[in-house]
């Protein structure tokens, strides 16, 4: 049970894909204009990473170590066609809206980098576990971001959530700030902006916690930096 | 890397603080010919910028645990307010200045690690967030009514104008008999049908518009003058600047003079003597060799032109310097100056191969 807890904890957490290892970022910083643009893609990209974590690892044994990667790349693009023509079928408008960046959910380096670094070697249930993690991380940060975005940028909040959920939320939007706009966080300016401050918040919400910890038990261990991600994995 | 290529017996002042309060007095015929002539909506600018800049200042230092006082002391977020200001449309409302000294001293100076370590020009940062996120609030210019006319906002107007929330009060009626195109935008927006010697001669603008900016730029010049005597800026940016423009509106209005501004109308409108003596030298993110300022300064020059024939925006000054800022570094590398002692120039992209090193 301690290895699920793990991989929930890294998904989610500490090797968040969005906030720690920076992948999947031209998704996100593109469709994060709103919840509901937020909420559709994320959810897109969870089924996709489910869908691929789960059947690489069980090929895992029968594909070459030389052609691994085109054939990591083919089972995604197969799961990322099902996505499309599912939102296609269920959710034409915002199908519409997201447009070019639901195929582009192929090449979403969080899909391949958990395809590769993490299913191809580990068993079905972990493997399945770590992607349906990994999407909720990707999808969780999405929406924050889509909600930050939307409520400082439009002054509004879960609009149009009737595109992905149907004439039940035909009005669940608020009108949080009337008569406001702040056109710089609608722009795709605005999102490096608003990632750079949630990865800053991730980082000070670590560092309170480790300081915490320090105080509490004298010998901490030595830190494992990786390269290239934006928070320490302990 | 603003001191590095400066002379060790330089005469000019040193200290930060002394350097800024010099600038500072340099701005003032500037601002005070922008007041004559578009009221006093350009000194609640002024005044609400530098004091949100240095209130900022001061929460971000706190915020970072630094020392407060002798921080402040150095003036330079004071200036960034008071350039802030002096570009914004008179009269602009106290959120949206806060915004944009928000966006220049939190994000581009102090997240970036302070006075000196900032890639990018503070002041513009805010105007090109200001002008981005808010466009109708940003292009409605006041009409140069003159600071004692009864045309001009009465204090209690311009009261009710600075306090009201976000862009809203710029929308309102009354506005139009209060604001005013300026002449490039007046200009950029000119029927394609008609010459530019009709469309002149049809008074698009207020009465005396194209006077008040002719005016207020020769004040910044004057202004930018005491900077060049006192040594606080070099030459080099200003005149490659106003050059580079002064070629490219010079080319395209020999080729077509019906349709395109002479140099003269491009030096003199806008924010062109501005931008060349107060925005574009500033130390930290322009280039730091003699050479490596012509080019930067030259940079500027053109794309201000570019943007002004060809872009959406009828002035550029904020982009260009901008846009130049990200080439600082590469400028700074390929235009290294020979250190004394050495045969050639330390410069460009040196390849090292292993065995070299083995062997020395």
């Amino acid at each position: 049970m301690s290895q699920f807890n793990e991989l929930a904890r890294n998904g989610l957490w500490s090797n968040n894909p969005a906030l720690v290892q920076l992948l999947g970022l031209c998704p996100l910083l593109a469709v994060s204009g709103s919840v509901v643009n937020a909420l559709g893609l994320g959810l897109a990209t969870l089924l996709v990473l489910v869908g691929s974590n789960v059947s690489v690892s069980l090929i895992r044994h029968h594909v070459p170590e030389t052609v691994r990667l085109p054939a990591f790349v083919m089972i995604i693009a197969a799961f990322v066609t099902c996505a499309d023509l599912l939102m296609q079928a269920y959710t034409y408008q915002l199908h519409q809206i997201l447009g070019i960046f639901i195929p582009l959910i192929v090449t979403n380096c969080a899909i391949l980098g958990r395809a590769d670094g993490f299913a191809a070697k580990n068993p079905l249930l972990p493997a399945a576990t770590d992607g349906l993690m990994m999407g909720l991380g990707f999808a969780a940060v999405l929406v924050v971001l889509g909600a930050v975005r939307e409520l400082f940028g439009q002054g509004t909040l879960f609009t149009q959530m009737d595109l992905l959920f149907g004439p039940i939320a035909a009005n669940w939007g608020i009108t949080v700030f009337p008569h406001y706009d702040f056109l710089f966080l609608v722009l795709p300016p605005g999102a490096f902006f608003a990632t750079g401050l949630l990865i800053a918040l991730k980082n000070l919400i670590d560092d309170r916690k480790a300081r915490l910890r320090a105080t509490q038990q004298p010998n901490s261990p030595t830190e494992n930096r990786r390269v290239r991600v934006t928070g320490t994995i302990r | 890397m603003s001191l590095m290529h400066q002379s060790q017996v330089s005469r000019q002042p040193t200290d930060t603080g002394r350097v800024m309060a010099w600038l500072l007095l340099s701005t003032l015929p500037g601002i005070a010919t922008l007041t004559w002539h578009f009221g006093l909506g350009v000194l609640s600018n002024v005044l609400l910028a530098g004091a949100f800049g240095i209130g900022l200042e001061a929460l971000v230092l706190r915020l970072r645990r630094r020392t407060v006082r002798p921080v402040l002391a150095d003036n330079s977020a004071l200036v960034t307010g008071v350039l802030l200001g002096a570009s914004l449309p008179p009269g602009t409302s106290l959120w949206l200045i806060l915004v944009g000294m928000v966006a220049a001293i939190v994000v581009a100076k102090q997240l970036y690690g302070g006075l000196g370590q900032n890639p990018f020009n503070p002041a513009m940062v805010g105007y090109a967030l200001l002008l981005i996120s808010f466009p109708a609030a940003m292009t409605q210019w006041a009409a140069p009514h003159g600071l004692l006319s009864a045309d001009g906002l009465s204090l209690g107007e311009l009261l009710a104008r600075v306090t009201g929330m976000s862009s809203g009060m710029n929308t309102g009626p009354g506005v139009d008999a209060w604001s005013g195109a300026t002449p490039l935008d007046a200009f950029k927006h000119k029927p394609d049908a008609l010459l530019a010697s009709e469309f002149w001669a049809s008074n698009p603008l207020p009465d005396g518009t194209q006077a008040a900016w002719r005016n207020v730029a020769l004040a910044w010049l004057a202004g930018g003058a005491l900077l060049l005597y006192k040594r606080l800026i070099g030459w080099q940016i200003p005149l490659s600047m106003l050059t580079a423009m002064g070629v490219l509106a010079g080319f395209s209005y020999a080729v077509d003079p019906s349709h395109h501004g002479s140099p003269a109308f491009h030096w003199l409108s806008g924010a062109a003597v501005f931008g060349a003596f107060f925005i574009a030298t500033d130390p930290v993110s322009a280039a730091t060799s003699r050479k490596g300022k012509l080019y930067y300064g030259a940079g500027i020059g053109v794309l201000v032109m570019l943007i002004r024939e060809a872009g959406a925006y009828p002035d550029a000054v904020a982009f260009a310097v901008l846009l130049m800022n990200f080439t600082v570094p590469f400028i700074d590398y390929y235009t290294q100056p020979r250190t004394q002692g050495h045969a050639r120039p330390n410069r460009g992209i040196k390849v090292t191969r292993l065995d070299d090193e083995e062997a020395s």
